[in-house]
């Protein structure tokens, strides 16, 4: 599904990744884990596409396209989402209408026809329901006011509502307390698929509690050092990231 | 990959659709402004002589005054001897009927959007068509006369209803008001009256659209509205003209009186011509806008959506007389390219328990200027009188301005007066946000512009405020690079 060869990519002329690689097939979960300043956050903004980071060399083909000739709202057509670390607020827009135009947005890009409004409204009812979340968050505007619990709240359920084939979620876990983590993995368990992938982005194993992956990588300086199973965040949590720095000086 | 600064500046892009002339003989005095022309304007009207005597007071006082400048706008000097005072389609005949109107007229009115005939005319809103200087037609006049609501041209009014025009014209905005309330006093061409009877809720949305299409004319119309005790009325007001290169003139005067148990509720959508993208041409809207609470829990709430005009000043203002009188300003102002805007409003508390709401949404892009100015004044009289005034700004791109110019004078300790405002950029952000949900950067500035200015746009009349929204995309919206 994707699959990203020795990709170097950075911001204002600083190189932050330093030639990632990575395969992701359908049904596939996936945690990517680093300490801050290892190259986490600039691989999910390269992959979805942020202005002002800058690839220099490597490919990163999704579905069979190059996904760095596509223009951020093309990837969200192709099936890519992110949830974002910290979700923007849009005052004023409220949230039913801004999903509505999203999700009709990329059924376009997909040439379907787009979803009446009241169809639109019982779908996301469903999704709501599914997700065990309120549906007060949609008669508000987006993300507007919203504490932080709600706003990743949030971004779950607008990725159950557009349904994408890859979800990257950013950090998510950040600044949640255990409640709102639990719902939060509530959501994304509850949409995984065989038909679907997720990468999780994390600086704590925490989340992999609730979220249980099928492939831990651990990024270092730019790259992926060590990868395994769900055991190896374990190991990391126990054994903290300079162990991993340690391993890979010696080798 | 273009910057997303570029995108929005690009995105501000787009053509002004209602530039089309319409070739039409008119029947037009030669430019510049004497006693003579003021004299022609009255006697082309047939006013009745205390009119003509009050244009001509005015003209004299505004012979001494100066033209004022502490707005923040720059435009060079106007010449006001090269400004044609009156042009006015030639009459073929009298006419008995909208249908004897000259078509060229009604094709015009179509082409904005405004249909006269009896059998398209909008449901629901009667509509007097102002054509340069004067009135060509009004919609539904029959049916307002069986309310006992007068609704016609101004020069109708003087003519048919001169005890009303003499009682309260400049009753709320002197001739001696401003330099260009007085400009617009003296040589005054044509505009809108109303009058609502007591008790009286109109049961249309009334309405006048101005269309300037004269070359080198300026215009100057005036509306004056009255609402009798415990009656209501909704009115709106749009406006467009040519694309010319020159500038054009317009210096309106807008009246309302409100009496005890009275509503007014005004709305603009102000769409002039804003001059092209390198600021050539354009309307100079120069206006004064003023309404008077009168009576006991009166009430006038003014909405304007100024997305026109190469220079906007205007400051549609309430004067809170009656005890317990409520004033509004709901505002969305866009200056895009050159266009340059300082407009806000002036709540005057002279009454006990009055109140008064301010919501000024301003929104910059291009090289444009865009200014709030505003007074709210709590008189010693006005004893429990309470303001809120919410002024933001929004910038797309960075070589566009946002000022705030807020004014308070409180004279009574009993007063309440709270004041918001916010500087905001849309945000690279935020559109990166959209995008990522497959939302293109177009959608999303116009979303995000629509939220920013909702609180206002659901002020306006719902048969308005679709044109309005549209309206705020065109005058946003463009090729996306």
């Amino acid at each position: 599904m994707l699959s990203i060869r020795n990709l170097r990519a950075g911001i204002e002329g600083r190189e932050i990744l330093k030639g990632l690689d990575l395969d992701i097939r359908p049904g596939e979960v996936h945690a990517i884990m680093g300490a801050n300043g290892s190259g986490k956050s600039t691989l999910a903004n390269v992959l979805s596409g942020r202005d002002g980071y800058e690839v220099t060399s490597g490919n990163v083909t999704f579905n069979g396209k190059d996904l760095l000739e596509l223009d951020p709202e093309e990837r969200a057509g192709e099936g890519l989402f992110m949830a974002f670390q910290y979700p923007v607020e849009l005052p004023g827009v409220l949230g039913s209408y801004f999903l509505r135009t999203a999700f009709n947005s990329i059924r376009r890009y997909r040439g379907e026809s787009e979803m009446a409004v009241r169809d639109f409204a019982a779908y996301m009812k469903d999704k709501a329901k599914l997700l065990e979340l309120s549906e007060d968050l949609l008669s508000r505007p987006v993300n507007e006011g919203f504490s932080g619990g709600e706003k990743k709240r949030n971004e779950i359920f607008q990725m159950a509502v557009l349904n994408p084939k890859l979800a990257i979620l950013d950090e998510t876990d950040s600044g949640l307390d255990i409640d709102a983590l639990q719902v939060v993995a509530n959501g994304v368990n509850k949409l995984r698929s065989k038909d679907n992938a997720v990468v999780v982005i994390t600086h704590y194993q925490r989340l992999l509690n609730y979220i249980v992956p099928d492939f831990v990588h651990v990024l270092l300086d730019g790259k992926i050092v060590k990868s395994g199973g769900k055991e190896l965040a374990l190991e990391l949590e126990n054994r903290g990231y300079a162990w991993v720095r340690e391993g890979t000086a010696q080798r | 990959m273009a910057t997303d600064t570029e995108t929005l500046e690009s995105f501000a892009q787009q053509d002004y659709k209602y530039g089309f002339y319409t070739n039409i003989e008119a029947d037009s005095a030669p430019p510049g402004l004497n006693e003579d022309i003021i004299r022609l304007i009255s006697s082309k009207k047939q006013e009745p002589e205390f009119l003509l005597e009050w244009r001509l007071r005015a003209y004299k006082r505004w012979k001494e005054m100066k033209e004022p400048s502490w707005a923040f706008i720059k435009y060079p000097a106007i010449n006001y001897q090269d400004v044609v005072y009156y042009s006015a389609p030639k009459k073929k005949k009298e006419l008995k009927s909208l249908e004897e109107v000259d078509p060229e007229l009604l094709k015009t009115y179509e082409r904005l959007g405004i249909p006269l005939h009896e059998q398209k005319r909008l449901a629901g809103v009667a509509v007097d068509a102002v054509f340069d200087s004067v009135s060509i037609a009004t919609t539904y006049k029959a049916e307002l006369e069986k309310h006992g609501i007068i609704f016609c041209s101004f020069s109708e009014a003087a003519r048919e209803h001169p005890e009303l025009v003499r009682k309260y014209l400049g009753s709320v905005v002197p001739y001696t008001d401003n330099f260009f309330a007085t400009l617009n006093s003296a040589v005054f061409t044509d505009g809108t009256f109303v009058y609502i009877p007591k008790g009286v809720r109109c049961p249309l949305e009334l309405s006048t659209y101005f269309r300037i299409n004269a070359e080198k004319t300026g215009q100057f119309e005036r509306t004056l509205i009255v609402a009798d005790e415990g009656s209501y009325v909704s009115y709106m007001e749009g406006c467009t003209a040519p694309m010319r290169d020159e500038n054009q003139l317009h210096a309106a005067v807008v009246e309302l009186v409100a009496l005890d148990n009275a509503h007014i509720k005004y709305s603009t959508i102000q769409n002039w011509y804003p001059g092209d993208r390198e600021g050539k041409g354009g309307i100079y809207n120069f206006v004064t806008k003023r309404g008077l609470c009168a009576g006991r829990n009166s009430k006038i709430s003014w909405t304007q959506v100024e997305t026109g005009s190469a220079i906007t000043w205007k400051y549609p203002s309430c004067i809170l007389k009656g005890d317990n009188s409520v004033g509004e300003f709901y505002s969305v102002a866009i200056t895009n390219h050159h266009q340059q805007a300082d407009t806000g409003t002036k709540m005057i508390h002279i009454g006990k328990n009055t109140a008064s709401t301010i919501v000024s949404k301003g929104i910059s892009a291009g090289v444009g200027q865009n200014s709030y100015r505003g007074l709210v004044k709590i008189m010693k009289s006005a004893d429990g009188a309470r303001n809120f005034s919410q002024c933001d700004s929004m910038l797309m791109g960075d070589k566009c301005g946002a000022h705030t110019f807020p004014y308070i004078d409180v004279k009574n300790p009993s007063a309440k007066v709270e004041h918001e405002a916010s500087t905001s950029k849309i945000g690279e952000d935020q559109i990166f946000y959209c995008n990522q949900r497959g939302i293109s950067t177009e959608d999303a500035v116009s979303m995000i512009v629509h939220g920013f200015c909702k609180e206002v746009l659901a002020e306006l009349p719902m048969e308005f405020a679709v044109e309005a929204r549209r309206l705020l995309e065109i005058s946003l919206e463009g090729s996306v690079g």
